[in-house]
């Protein structure tokens, strides 16, 4: 049985111009200990996935279809204590921009102690000393002295290790991690992934990182998903969907890739624009920018379809299955 | 810190400048007041004699150079009506206005906070609905107009409070107050209530829209993230940064509320500057105004003063007052 299993899992968000869906049919599960990449364009529905598995969409958007089962529970119609004590506790997160993540008037320390007590029975003083130890372990200098100060006296870089360490705070067996390096400075985006990669390794706790890049997912997860418009396209082990990726979106994303592109030649970027969610194309949402478009596909979304152990939903890849 | 307060003080000073300069040069559009030092039986001659030893006939520059020499040392000059020195007069007055000013405030506190804050975290009630309703209509009613009306219901209908002057005051270490005895503090509460009712609605819909405006933010989504419990979310990592910006302007507002005593002591006959402010106006009793004018503009600069302070103490982004800078 999976750590974490998503099910059919759909979003909305009701706006003046009626509803918009953001996320439809997510499914896809997450095993003890392991790293599941998902990637896609920005707006393809990454971050309203991750704050869905933990009942967290922001208002208006909702859960509309769909269950999140964690260690035999549902997430997704859980009573708002219980689900209260998984939140940071069981599943933490690691938000993208670690500027706007901690709360400003708060110190360091305070916002560690306060996770720790709102799951544990524990004095402060002992709150402290596992606060340190974390601060520690992900290589912040003189972690005592960081207690006490407050985010803006940090640099991006060490904020996003103290946010990395709240989210090691109570030994969770799953973080979500969501574009932790987007918004940090090139030069320690690099550092920034090894040591979650390490400290997720060393702790076997299961990753979701969520990534815009798939250099990244590629050095550091087992499986990868690819959504693209709010619904899962591709599936599948990173190294056979990097070496061999069936969904035509896939393979636009992966010659894009600037190890890919040849010196002096121009980035191979996937021709056009993903849709906006409130926009999205009848049939096969990719259909505009598909070099393998045909008729079905402008009128009938493709179903999944599955084999060694992937699936992809793509009419020209079926089609092909089909053939061979 | 210490530069902090010399610019303040600075500051303080050129308000003070200014507003001296300004209440020193509408004296003469206030009317003479002459009319109202001596009856009509004094003659014209005598009248410009009488004008001459008070200086009234000099130049401008030259009255307000004699002003500005004696203001320094605390002379603001004799009341034409009392006799007495206006920063006298208009000092016993102090407590009585600053009371009125401190029970609103209080009123004001007490009951924005939590309404401001229950209408962000449920937008949605009716609690919510009727009150951003009431609010509207509340900053919309002129305070002589709800204090009518409080009159009329609470003194003349109900007959349940007191709606004119003090009532019993105490005398502590030369300051009168209303607020030891039982009486005094009855007296209190129509005024304090008409006093803050342009401001508690303010005040309202500002917590409201500041702390709906923080709950967008990703440290709160964080903070959910964590599973902190939701009292610890709403009344410590929300509260605490919606009320920095409440500070500032709401320090300010409170300043203002010295303005609004005026109208408000008049109605309820309270024994306060404002209602001194007014009878000087009608008098033509020019250095009681100037006095008045100088004292509002101080406690002006000071309550700004000490809402910076407040702000700096709160937020740690602001070092002013940390002492580590
Ligand atoms: N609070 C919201 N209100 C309305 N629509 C939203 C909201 N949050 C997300 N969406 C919709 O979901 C889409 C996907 O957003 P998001 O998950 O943030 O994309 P990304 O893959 O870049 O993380 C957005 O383009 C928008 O249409
Ligand atoms: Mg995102």
């Amino acid at each position: 049985m999976a750590l974490l299993e998503v099910r059919n899992l759909e979003v909305r968000f009701p706006l003046r111009g009626g509803e918009l869906t953001a996320l439809r049919d997510l499914s896809f599960s997450l095993n003890q200990g392991e790293r599941l990449g998902i990637v896609g364009e920005s707006g393809a529905g990454k971050s309203v996935a991750a704050f869905a598995i933990l009942n967290l969409v922001s208002r208006p958007g909702y859960i509309s279809a769909g269950s999140v089962l964690f260690e035999g529970r549902d997430l997704a119609s859980l009573a708002p204590e219980q689900l209260r004590s998984i939140r940071g506790n069981r599943i933490a997160m690691i938000f993208q921009d670690p500027m706007m993540t901690l709360n400003p008037v708060l110190t360091i320390g305070t916002q560690m102690v306060e996770c720790l007590q709102a799951h544990r029975e524990i004095s402060d003083k002992e709150a402290r000393e596992i606060a340190v130890s974390k601060l520690r372990s992900v290589s912040i200098p003189a972690p005592a002295a960081r207690m006490d100060q407050y985010p803006h006296e940090l640099s991006g870089g060490m904020r996003q290790r103290v946010v990395i360490a709240i989210a090691l705070l109570t030994e969770p067996s799953v973080i979500i991690a969501d574009e932790p390096t987007t918004a940090l400075d090139v030069t320690i985006q690099a550092e920034i992934m090894e040591l979650l990669l390490e400290l997720c390794e060393n702790n076997n706790v299961a990753l979701l990182l969520i990534t815009h890049d798939l250099g990244v997912v590629s050095q550091v997860t087992q499986r990868t998903i690819v959504m693209y418009a709010g619904r899962i396209v591709e599936e599948g082990a990173t190294r056979s969907i990097i070496d061999n990726p069936w969904h035509p979106y896939t393979h636009g994303l992966i010659d894009a890739l600037p190890e890919r592109t040849h010196r002096g030649q121009r980035l191979n970027q996937i021709p056009g624009m993903m849709p906006s969610l409130s926009a999205i194309p009848e049939g096969c949402a990719f259909h505009p920018r598909c070099e393998h478009m045909t008729e079905l596909c402008q009128t009938q979304i493709p179903g999944y379809t599955l084999r060694d152990e992937r699936r992809v939903a793509c009419h020209w890849v079926e089609k092909q299955g089909e053939s061979r | 810190m210490i530069a902090f307060l010399v610019r303040r003080i600075g500051q303080a000073l050129v308000v003070m400048f200014i507003i001296s300069l300004l209440s020193f040069s509408i004296q003469d559009n206030l009317g003479d007041p002459l009319r109202e030092l001596v009856g009509q039986s004094v003659s014209e001659a005598e009248r410009q004699k009488m004008r001459d030893s008070m200086g009234l006939n000099d130049p401008f520059i030259t009255q307000y150079w004699r002003f500005l020499k004696k203001a320094v040392q605390g002379d603001l000059g004799n009341s034409y009506f009392f006799k007495r020195p206006a920063l006298e007069v208009i000092l016993e007055k102090l407590p009585a206005t600053l009371e009125l000013v401190i029970g609103a405030t209080l009123i004001i506190l007490i009951l924005s906070v939590p309404i401001g804050v229950y209408c962000a975290i449920n937008p949605r009630s009716w609690f919510t609905k009727v009150m951003m309703g009431i609010s509207i209509v509340g900053i919309s009613i002129p305070v002589f107009l709800t204090a009518i009306m409080l009159i009329y219901v609470f003194s003349i209908w109900l007959g349940w409070l007191p709606s004119f002057g003090r009532g019993e005051t105490v005398t502590v270490a030369g300051w009168e107050t209303g607020f030891l005895t039982t009486d005094g503090l009855l007296h209190l509460i129509l005024p304090s209530i008409a006093l803050s009712s342009i401001m508690l609605p303010l005040f309202i819909r500002l917590i409201r829209s500041e702390m709906m405006e923080v709950l967008e933010q990703d440290y709160i989504r964080f903070a959910w993230a964590k599973g902190l419990h939701r009292k610890r979310i709403w009344f410590i990592h929300a509260l605490k940064n919606t009320l920095l910006p409440v500070i500032t302007v709401g320090g300010v507002q409170i300043g203002t509320m010295i303005a609004y005593t005026i109208l408000t002591e008049t109605v309820f006959q309270w024994p306060g500057m404002g209602f001194l402010f007014l009878e000087a106006v009608n008098r033509v009793d020019t250095p009681l105004i100037i006095a008045y004018l100088i004292i509002v503009g101080l406690i002006f600069v000071i309550t700004n003063t000490v809402v910076d302070l407040i702000y700096g103490l709160v937020n740690p982004t602001v070092k002013l007052a940390r002492g580590h800078t």
